[in-house]
């Protein structure tokens, strides 16, 4: 049996072993505002080292009654500077938990475990990328797009959400990529409409071979289903309620296709990232896409 | 602003195993309990469905130290489960519809049971069934395998024999489907029991009469949810299994009451477990071994961190063994 290790040796913050998830308290390095998000990045070399586009990180938070840590895929990693190696999660106030991160501070001590999930497969050939983002799912997709571009990719951006303000670094994106687009529901920033709207001209102008995508669960079949018609393979991180982040109580699962067959599977574990051609999206039932379905009959 | 640290790190978990830097004065507190002829090496196991089958949370410290690992619910064939959402977080718990997803007794005894024995993880199996024949199949592909320490029947399923009706909600289907279980092994068996009963000591004495060893208690409790704006149910499932913390106090009632009834069975306490004294109370109700479940999904170390300060609970009172403990809540008059 592999020994127990802490990475760093001495460092009693960190558990776990030489690959694999951690568990590690991190210090807050830094807390800000970006658009309507908030963004804390972290002090956590263990995680950096081992994390990849794709992967996410659940953190505790503190609030009454709470008793599950919130998921958020992993924004940024930085592996130099004094502090050795960092991470960054980027997130929107939607309830207790993520507006008690959204008052957390320089100095703060979390509880976080990740590296966590399988992470965006990079191509071995040099082929061009369309990466596709919605709302806060933008951040995670600029940190593939820094990986891909590093690997002398050519990566074309498109970002959607409702409103300007929702649109996660436009100039990050712009640095990021050989083009970006960006859509929004009213029209205050980019094209008025939706990512599936843009992607014919951006995929043409960029000659995409392979499409990423990460956002709400509607966007993402939208943009599996855009890129199946065309032929293109397919990658995106989807979004279950996920009580445990470590494959042991099976409640994110997302139904795939697997030789002729359904198959429920755990999207902590065996995601978030998945093949967008296999995911059974008209059986894929998450708050969001019911949401969605509602949207759809009344409005 | 106060450096927020939920939960803290726990003080011993990066260690060696051997060779502890601290020379203890007096012996350390002896932590083996007997579960019904069989010794765990500590009181604190893992609840059904909330550790998988110990691979993952591996990933994190050595399961085998745990007094032993509860398995996942194992049903005849491979399960589905429900459809998402599957679990709602609620005041001090969850709530999950789950459906007992798993890949079937074959794909188990393949692929998790020599993991479990290869890794030296004293592991109690889980079985789950919707027929007194589904339990008596599974009973039989179990008996003489190696590796079992015991058997857990989660009978908390419904009949689909009885229109549905939970096994463990009448006396008569629960005998059924213990005794079908007993019957065909040699290891102990307990029988996991819901708190959705009106009187749970006469459905514990009935899995007894059917042979079972002990009993498991408690099973979540039946529970819903329902989005305030849309209307609609928040599982998918519609109805679901609440646990954590907010289920403690019932955990503790449903053992000290069967532990008064029938004080002579071993039992596995189990229900919003997360810190040492919740172990502790558990036991003084009467538990003889204790389950940490829920506290797991938001800790994967919550239970070896419950396991590591039970000794220094028990030293700082001068109790050498944690056996000792149990039962002994001290009722007034
Ligand atoms: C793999 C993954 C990656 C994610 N990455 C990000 C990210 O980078 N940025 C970001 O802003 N959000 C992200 N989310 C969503 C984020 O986890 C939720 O917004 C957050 O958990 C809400 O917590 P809350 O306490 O504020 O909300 P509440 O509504 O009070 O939460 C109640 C419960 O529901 C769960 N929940 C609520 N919304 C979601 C949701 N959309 N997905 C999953 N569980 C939910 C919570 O975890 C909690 O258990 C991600 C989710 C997953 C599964
Ligand atoms: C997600 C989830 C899945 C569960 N699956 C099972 C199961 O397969 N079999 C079983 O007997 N109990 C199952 N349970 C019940 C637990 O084993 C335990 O009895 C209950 O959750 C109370 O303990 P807790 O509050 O510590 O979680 C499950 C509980 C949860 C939360
Ligand atoms: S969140 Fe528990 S199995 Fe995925």
């Amino acid at each position: 049996m592999s020994s127990q290790i802490t990475p760093r040796g001495s460092d009693p913050q960190v558990f776990g072993r030489e690959e694999g998830p951690l568990r590690a308290f991190c210090e807050v390095l830094g807390a800000k505002r970006v658009g309507s998000y908030w963004s804390l990045t972290f002090v956590a070399p263990a995680i950096a080292e081992r994390a990849r586009p794709g992967q996410f990180v659940t953190l505790a938070v503190d609030v009454g009654g709470a008793t599950l840590r919130r998921p958020f895929s992993i924004a940024s990693v930085s592996q130099q500077g004094p502090w050795a190696g960092t991470i960054e999660i980027v997130f929107s106030g939607v309830g207790q938990g993520t507006h008690w991160l959204a008052q957390r501070g320089k100095h703060d001590v979390l509880d976080l475990v990740g590296p966590l999930g399988r992470g965006f497969p990079l191509p071995n050939r040099q082929v061009p990328a369309l990466l596709v983002g919605g709302g806060y799912g933008a951040a995670p997709m600029l940190y593939l797009a820094r990986t891909l571009g590093a690997r002398g990719h050519r990566v074309d951006v498109v970002l959607g959400a409702r409103t300007a303000e929702q649109i996660y670094n436009t100039i990050e994106a712009k640095r990021a990529a050989a083009s970006a687009t960006f859509t929004t529901d009213d029209g205050s920033l980019g094209t008025q409409g939706i990512v599936t709207d843009v992607l014919d001209g951006v995929a043409e102008h960029g000659r995409s071979e392979v499409v990423y995508g990460c956002g709400p669960m509607p966007m993402l079949a939208g943009v599996a289903r855009w890129a199946a018609d065309r032929g293109l393979p397919s990658q995106v991180a989807v979004e279950e309620a996920m009580a445990c982040g470590t494959g042991v109580c099976m409640t994110c699962v997302v139904p795939v296709r697997r030789k002729g067959q359904r198959r429920n599977v755990r999207a902590c574990v065996e995601g978030p990232v998945l093949n967008g051609a296999r995911v059974d999206w008209d059986a894929v039932r998450s708050p969001a896409m019911a949401q969605h379905e509602l949207d759809e009959e009344t409005g | 602003m106060a450096i927020s640290r939920p939960s803290p790190p726990p003080a011993r978990t990066a260690a060696a195993p051997s060779g502890a830097a601290t020379t203890p004065a007096e012996p350390a507190a002896d932590l083996r309990v007997d579960l019904g002829g069989v010794t765990l090496a500590n009181p604190i196991v893992t609840a059904s469905g909330t550790f998988g089958s110990g691979r993952e949370i591996n990933q994190f410290f050595d399961v085998n130290r745990l007094g032993a690992v509860v398995v996942k619910s194992i049903t005849r064939h491979p399960r589905p489960g429900l459809p998402t959402p599957r679990m709602v977080e609620t005041s001090g718990g969850m709530l999950n519809a789950i459906g007992l997803q798993n890949g079937g007794i074959d794909a188990w005894l393949a692929e998790d049971l020599p993991w479990l024995r290869q890794h030296g993880v004293p592991a109690i199996v889980s079985i789950a069934g919707n027929t007194v024949e589904d339990y008596q199949v599974l009973a039989q592909r179990l008996r003489g395998v190696e590796g079992i320490l015991a058997v857990e029947a989660n009978i908390s399923c419904p009949n689909v024999e009885d229109r549905g009706t939970v096994f463990a909600c009448r006396t008569e289907a629960t005998r059924e489907a213990i005794r079908v279980v007993t019957a065909n092994l040699s290891v102990p068996v307990f029988a996991k029991l819901t708190p959705d009963v009106t009187d749970i000591t006469a459905i514990a004495a009935s899995a007894r009469e059917a042979g079972a060893t002990g009993v498991s208690l408690i099973n979540t409790l039946l529970g819903m949810a329902i989005d305030a704006e849309t209307g609609r149910p928040r599982l998918g499932g519609v109805t679901g299994g609440l646990s954590g913390p907010a289920i403690k106090p019932v955990a503790v009632r449903a053992i000290h009451q069967v532990h008064q009834a029938l004080p002579d069975i071993p039992i596995i306490g189990m229900g919003g477990v997360s810190t040492v004294t919740d172990v502790v109370e558990l036991i003084r109700a009467g538990a003889t071994a204790v389950a940490v479940g829920t506290a797991t999904f938001g800790n994967p170390m919550a239970s070896l961190e419950v396991l590591e300060a039970l000794p220094d609970w028990l030293a700082a009172r001068g109790i050498d063994r944690v056996a000792d403990l149990r039962g002994t809540v001290q009722l007034p008059g």
